[in-house]
């Protein structure tokens, strides 16, 4: 037996799954995932990526792959596109500096500069 | 919580059921579990995405790319390539009127003209799971009425919303649910009308499929309003996946506490059974869809009294089409206002068409009541293919009128076609190009009308027949004048002397096509032979 406000708190909840289908303008990172992106560990930073968004309860930023830019050196490459913003490029991004990049730029707003290879202006 | 970073949504709607939907689906969890993406990435099923000619239709989101005709031997490149490394897999989008290929919803000129309050969770939720549907806001409007409305406050506002009857008929929901509110009775009941035995209808069929928690919701609203404690839906027999899907949803709505004995905690008490037809096409006429629930034959009843005030089991019900219970939920939600402004003022509200016969995009359409059939041809349905030209269309199904090219500008509306001299009827809208014969069309219908009747009166039971045997003279080419005034008498005795609905329209069509197309009936008893070749 649940109770309106029972029944509340379960759509709150289960908002969450859902977000994904709607059509918003939500944060972008798009993951580089080429057969050089993933060589170098992309899949282990996307994972990464997604697992500190579930942490900090972040279901309305999407996780994409996208395919090899050219730079295969620096790669992992991960691009952060906030709407409205410039998009921010990270190269070598590991397990560890993708959790930084969740909680300094989507969280905080604040670019991870030491990690920036290139600032696309919107 | 997971969070997945990619949904899969794979149609199993029964027409891309068709296309072997659920082969693609188990191939495809099969796969994306092989390739380690087990964890990211959700597979599910959903209800119908509307264009079923294009079918199976699968959907990856976040891109919200929607891939077409989806074989098994896709599945691996859509895997390896989408949804590992992120590149869309071109050969699979749907090639669009324009140049273009069309990759997400936004592009569809199919979608851009419909309005979807109907169809709002087909295509979009697991209809299996209950919280998906919470999730869009399912059952809020029935917090709401539950919690906030008096009973005659909930009718007040679907009068005030003007919404009418979906599956045919076009009664007033509001009065309907009026008359039953105050008709006297100890017992009274809620019956949802899911007997679409229309040929070339299965809109009723998709939302259930699609978002069975509606139809709950909207039975649940009409219970608290009329007073009623137990609801049934008749459900035909062969819609066993509408079936099987709202058997779930009622078992989960039971475990939710939202069906049984105090509701949300309140005094309200409300349960739902499933009743399946066994294939008659008069069933779907409500006083005989309240035999074959009694245990009966399933025979229509003497109108008056109706239902409202003898109806199951001789208690005051109220039976509502599956597709006006889905419109119950957005109008306590949002409010009259809100729904007047969609649609026209004499007809509010959208209405779901299935789209069949010659044209390019047959499917499931939601639109605005008042958009003109060349709107809904053209625009939505891509047009005519293989450069044929437009015939004919018929609107409201078999028992529904043909019309010609003349009135491809007439708005979509209920009172709108009774001018025309049609019926929206239950929303079947079957297109016909110029290598169909009119008369062949005729004899076909009533092939079915002859097959169906119920045989309970005389003027359906012999009508019918002497109708088909008039048919196939004319078809025959051994037909005269005489045999279309006939031909006319008795559709007009039969529209007149019929006992229930199928009696009274198996008519239409053939009068609607035989003022449209007297040439072509014409040239088929002067010898000429079948203008469009195809009577023998």
């Amino acid at each position: 037996m649940k109770s309106l406000d029972e029944l509340k708190a379960i759509r709150e909840r289960a908002q969450q799954a859902l977000k994904m289908r709607e059509s918003g303008d939500g944060v972008v990172v798009q993951v580089a995932m080429g057969t050089c992106g993933i060589a170098a560990g992309a899949r282990g930073v996307m994972m990464a990526l997604l697992d500190e968004l579930v942490l900090r309860k972040r279901s309305d930023v999407f996780v994409t792959q996208t395919g090899c830019a050219g730079l295969c050196e620096k790669e992992p490459i991960v691009t952060v596109k906030v709407p409205g913003k410039s998009d921010v490029v990270y190269g070598g991004v590991t397990d560890q500096k993708a959790r930084d990049i969740v909680g300094s730029h989507i969280i905080n707003g604040q670019i991870v500069s030491d990690y920036v290879l290139n600032i696309k202006e919107a | 919580m997971t969070l997945h970073r990619s949904h899969v949504l794979v149609c199993s709607g029964s027409n891309c059921a068709l296309h072997s939907s659920s082969f693609v689906k188990d191939r495809l969890t099969l796969e994306i579990s092989q390739a380690g993406l087990g964890d990211e990435i959700r597979v599910l099923e959903t209800g119908c995405f509307g264009l079923c000619a294009q079918g199976p239709i699968m959907v990856v989101y976040p891109e919200g790319i929607h891939y077409c005709k989806v074989g098994l031997e896709d599945i691996g490149e859509i895997v390896q390539e989408h949804l590992l490394k992120g590149r869309i897999v071109n050969r699979l989008l749907f090639k669009g009127t324009s140049d273009k290929n069309w990759m997400t919803k936004d592009d569809f000129d199919f979608y851009r003209k419909q309005e979807r309050v109907v169809l709002r969770n087909a295509g979009v939720i697991d209809p299996e799971n209950i919280e998906e549907s919470l999730v869009r806001g399912g059952y809020a409007a029935f917090g709401k009425a539950l919690s906030e409305m008096t009973p005659s406050q909930v009718i007040q506002e679907i009068t005030d919303s003007g919404l009418q009857g979906r599956g045919g008929a076009g009664f007033p929901t509001g009065r309907k649910w009026q008359f039953t509110q105050e008709a006297a009775g100890d017992k009274k009941y809620v019956v949802c009308n899911a007997d679409e035995g229309e040929p070339g209808t299965s809109k009723d069929r998709l939302i259930l499929e699609g978002d069975p928690h509606t139809i709950i919701e909207g039975m649940l609203i009409a219970g608290y309003a009329i007073g009623a404690t137990q609801g049934f839906v008749y459900i035909r027999g062969e819609y066993l996946l509408s079936i099987e899907r709202l058997q779930k949803a009622i078992n989960q709505a039971r475990e939710f506490g939202l069906l049984g004995k105090g509701i949300l905690g309140s005094d309200f008490e409300f349960d739902l059974e499933i009743r399946s037809g066994a294939g008659a096409y008069v069933c779907g006429e409500e006083t005989a869809l309240l035999n074959s629930i009694e245990g009966k034959r399933g025979e229509p009843r003497f109108k008056p009294p109706y239902p409202a005030v003898r109806g199951l089991w001789q208690k005051p019900t109220l039976i509502n089409n599956v597709e006006t219970l889905a419109n119950i939920g957005p109008i306590i939600q949002n409010g009259s206002d809100w729904f007047r402004q969609i649609g026209t003022p004499e007809c509010p509200g959208t209405k779901v068409f299935t789209l069949s016969g010659n044209i390019c995009n047959s499917g499931l359409i939601e639109v605005p009541m008042g958009m003109t059939l060349r709107e809904i041809i053209y625009d939505i349905g891509g047009g005519i293919p293989d450069g044929h030209q437009f015939k004919m269309a018929q609107t409201g199904g078999t028992s529904g009128g043909c019309i010609s090219a003349d009135l491809l500008d007439v708005p979509m509306d209920i009172p709108s076609l009774a001018k025309a001299g049609t019926a929206l009827g239950s929303g079947a809208l079957l297109v016909v190009d110029d290598r169909h014969c009119v008369v062949d069309l005729a004899k076909t219908f009533l092939r079915f009308f002859a097959h169906e009747s119920c045989g309970q009166c005389t003027p359906c039971r012999e009508g019918t027949t002497v109708l088909l045997r008039l048919m196939n003279k004319l078809a025959s080419g051994k037909g005269d004048a005489q045999d279309i005034t006939n031909l006319q008498r008795l559709s007009t005795t039969m529209q007149q002397a019929s006992l229930c609905g199928l009696g009274q329209t198996a008519p239409l069509p053939i009068l609607s096509a035989l003022t449209f197309f007297a040439d072509e009936f014409h040239a088929h008893l002067e010898g000429q032979g079948c203008p469009a070749g195809v009577c023998g």
